[in-house]
């Protein structure tokens, strides 16, 4: 069957089930009900303090079939997640269902596991290029995996459609009865954001931490009422790779250059102005967008609302300069932002529904003005690719690509034209992460291109001596310079399933040939 | 195709990537560099990566500027040769002299008629960078109706003399005035040396307060970040 944007997709795939297709960003929206939560209470005076992970698994009956959880907060630097499913490995369990919400280079151990069947299923909202994403490319999952969103992820768990059984929750400070925060401890990571709904709403919840506090944990970020277990190990991860790779502005000329048009363009599409809301990745372009609407609000002298999302030191400055009133932050990408997290009150987590859950009554995103985004590739229509490479390989997911998309006013991918020697703009993207007509503006080195949807914003930019252009024009000057690269061939293979934020299948990754 | 008055950038003619995006800086002009930039083992590379690059890629809101390599050098006739049949909006030459300038010339006069494109169509670019050109400077730039204007390149007039080069630029206080007083007489654009500290705006505004209020009509950039301050201060 063809859903809504007419990617071709099986109406049932094995390892997967029942494919609910996409039919619109806003399509599915009303009534919701919650999952029940099955939970095993706790009697005054047991203890909760484990002495090994190998009996936290005994204590939460760890067997086959599973689905097992953990964040990424702690990115590259996390040992849990391996040291968690090492343990699982020895017993001989088999067919684990990883629910993620992020996987990096450093858990390069579940690949032997994919290839045993102790792994069968990952779920997961980011991943970065490497070793996990090409098994993944490759079809050595037995289940495709799920790429979700960062608010489809708690979503999903509400919902019911992913339940999950026990929840590993990497705990840089946490005490003997379970309470935990992300700001003490070696391993200090921030907010907790991503795993708050798994501390809910999975069948138990057990805590890993290297850092044992006297009780309580304060501030705490993770409530003792959800956790079962606490077990502390030597360590939960390396303090260097939490850092996120890129968290300064660019000094490459091309990306100023796209940062400043796309500040122009904010600036003339009127959003500029005291209240504004935005968000930005922690790339270096992105950054540099962020420096530019800086100078903007400071020469203006406007008092912005809230910056969101995943958070830089850069962020923060805006913060104490006086640019934003609030900080809303689902991850910290630097130590500065972990440290404002921890001694601003002005500076406040949010949990990845409250971030971006289409389902609950109402996220972050739908209060944000503007929102600056990446993309591997844009197509005519606006729909972006930030999952699969020029060659069909994963590098990628979601993230909150596609919740602030479709909540912010101002929607904005900046790209360079060519990357790697390859056209951004194409006919027809390889893999749908983001709907176009949650897209609003492209800004590119040579040019910005409107969604025609937007007659709005293209009135107002028509009016300033900006490069405004349509994709198609776009797409013809990335393709003189390139050429226009041979499609990629894949297998009939389905290695991914894309979910959109909804739950909805947006499109598939097939492995490539 | 506009006439370079305020900024010219300088690219490497090795550099695909550089090639590609020289235009989108908003830039004057923009100097595809054969010469100082590029390894002899590689000259043969870059001429011909730069011919390719005015076949295929849209220059066409900029002024492009090849500087060649010195006659003398054994690398400059082949770069007139390859480059000029691509019709360049001008041929910048190292290390000027009044006799280089017209054996270049005659040159492109051949190629112009070759090629079908109007006579003098071709215009040239004296760098002055030796004691010889700024002692000669009048002379050399009148010595040909196809000069446009002069490239002041410090690095190599203070190279010549065997002075340091400073930021600040006392040094080259009397080169400068020498080439603006020629350049102004003779009504002709005088493109001042470029800021070399790309990471200092600061210090960038400053030479280019320097560099206009002594008359220079624009400055040369190494670096496409370097271009709005340069058009800030030049407007």
């Amino acid at each position: 069957m063809k859903n809504a944007l007419g990617r071709e997709i099986p109406e049932y795939i094995e390892g997967y089930g029942v494919v609910r297709p996409f039919m619109g960003a806003f399509a599915n929206y009303g009534m919701r009900e919650r999952a029940s939560v099955r939970l095993r209470s706790v009697k005054p005076g047991e203890q909760k303090l484990l002495a090994t992970i190998d009996e936290a698994l005994d204590k939460v009956g760890i067997k086959d079939g599973m689905t097992v959880s953990f964040h990424h907060h702690l990115r590259n630097g996390d040992y849990v997640l391996n040291l968690v499913m090492a343990a699982i490995a020895k017993r001989g369990i088999k067919d684990i269902h990883v629910a993620a919400t992020g996987i990096f280079p450093i858990h390069e151990p579940l690949v032997e596991y994919i290839k045993q069947g102790i792994v069968t299923g990952i779920s997961v909202n980011y991943i970065s290029p490497g070793p996990v994403a090409k098994a993944i490319t490759k079809g050595l999952l037995k289940n495709p995996a799920v790429m979700m969103s960062h608010g489809g992820r708690p979503r999903a768990i509400e919902s019911g459609d992913l339940h999950i059984d026990v929840a590993f929750i990497a705990s840089p400070e946490a005490d003997a009865y379970g309470n935990i925060n992300g700001v003490g401890g070696k391993a200090a990571c921030g907010t907790l954001s991503y795993i708050i709904a798994d501390s809910i709403y999975a069948d138990k919840v057990v805590a890993v931490t290297d850092s044992l506090a006297p009780y309580p944990a304060c501030p705490i970020d993770i409530t003792q009422d959800f956790v079962d277990y606490v077990v502390v190990v030597d360590s939960i991860g390396d303090p260097g790779g939490i850092v996120s790779g890129t968290t300064k502005v660019t000094s490459d000329p091309v990306g100023l250059r796209i940062a400043k048009t796309a500040a122009q363009v904010i600036d003339a599409t009127g959003y500029i102005k005291n209240e504004l809301s935005f968000q930005t990745g922690a790339g270096g372009t992105s950054l540099a967008v962020a420096a530019e609407v800086r100078k903007i609000m400071k020469a203006k002298g406007v008092v912005g609302s809230f910056g969101a999302g995943g958070v830089t030191g850069y962020i923060v400055d805006m913060l104490n300069d006086g640019l934003f009133r609030n900080i809303f932050d689902v991850q910290c990408f630097d130590l500065k932002a972990v440290a404002s997290y921890r001694d601003n009150p002005r500076h406040q987590a949010m949990s990845g529904s409250l971030y971006g859950n289409p389902h609950d009554k109402g996220a972050i995103v739908n209060n944000l003005d503007v929102m600056i985004l990446g993309a591997t590739e844009i197509d005519l229509d606006f729909n972006v690719n930030v999952v699969t490479g020029s060659d069909g390989t994963i590098m990628g997911a979601s993230g909150g690509h596609n919740d602030t998309a479709a909540g912010a006013k101002l929607a904005m991918v900046v790209t360079n034209l060519t990357k790697g020697r390859l056209p951004v703009v194409k006919d027809k993207v390889t893999t749908v992460t983001t709907p176009g007509e949650t897209i609003d503006v492209l800004v590119t080195e040579r040019g910005i291109a409107v969604n025609p949807r937007r007659q709005d914003l293209l009135e107002k930019l028509k009016e300033t001596d900006l490069p405004v252009k349509s994709i198609e024009e776009l797409k013809e000057i990335s393709e003189k310079m390139t050429g226009k690269p041979e499609p990629i061939e894949f297998t009939e293979k389905i290695v991914a399933v894309v979910e959109y934020r909804d739950g909805t299948v947006i499109d598939v990754v097939r492995q490539p040939k | 195709m506009k006439q370079y008055r305020k900024s010219i950038l300088f690219v490497s003619g090795n550099n695909p990537k550089m090639l590609q995006d020289a235009p989108i800086f908003g830039s004057d002009g923009v100097v595809f560099d054969l010469e100082q930039a590029v390894a002899v083992e590689e000259k043969d590379s870059a001429r011909l990566l730069v011919k390719e690059a005015l076949r295929f890629l849209d220059y066409s809101g900029v002024d492009v500027i090849i500087r060649i390599n010195a006659l003398d050098s054994g690398y400059g006739e082949q770069d007139i040769e390859l480059i000029a049949r691509e019709r360049p909006f001008a041929v910048m030459i190292p290390k000027a002299s009044p006799e280089q300038i017209t054996k270049i010339e005659s040159k492109l006069a051949k190629i112009e008629l070759e090629e079908g494109f109007p006579a003098e169509s071709i215009k040239l670019i004296p760098v002055i960078e030796t004691a010889y050109a700024l002692q000669y400077v009048h002379k050399i730039i009148t010595s040909s109706p196809r000069i446009t204007g002069v490239f002041f390149n410090a690095e190599g007039l203070t190279a010549d003399f065997g002075m340091q080069r400073t930021k600040k630029g006392e040094e080259i206080i009397y080169a400068r005035s020498r080439i603006v007083v020629a350049c102004r007489a003779e009504k002709l654009n005088a493109i001042d040396t470029p800021f070399l500290d790309s990471n200092d705006y600061e210090g960038l505004e400053k030479d280019c307060y320097r560099a206009r209020n002594m008359g220079f009509t624009g400055k040369a950039a190494i670096d496409g970040r370097q271009i709005k301050i340069i058009h800030d201060i030049f407007d």
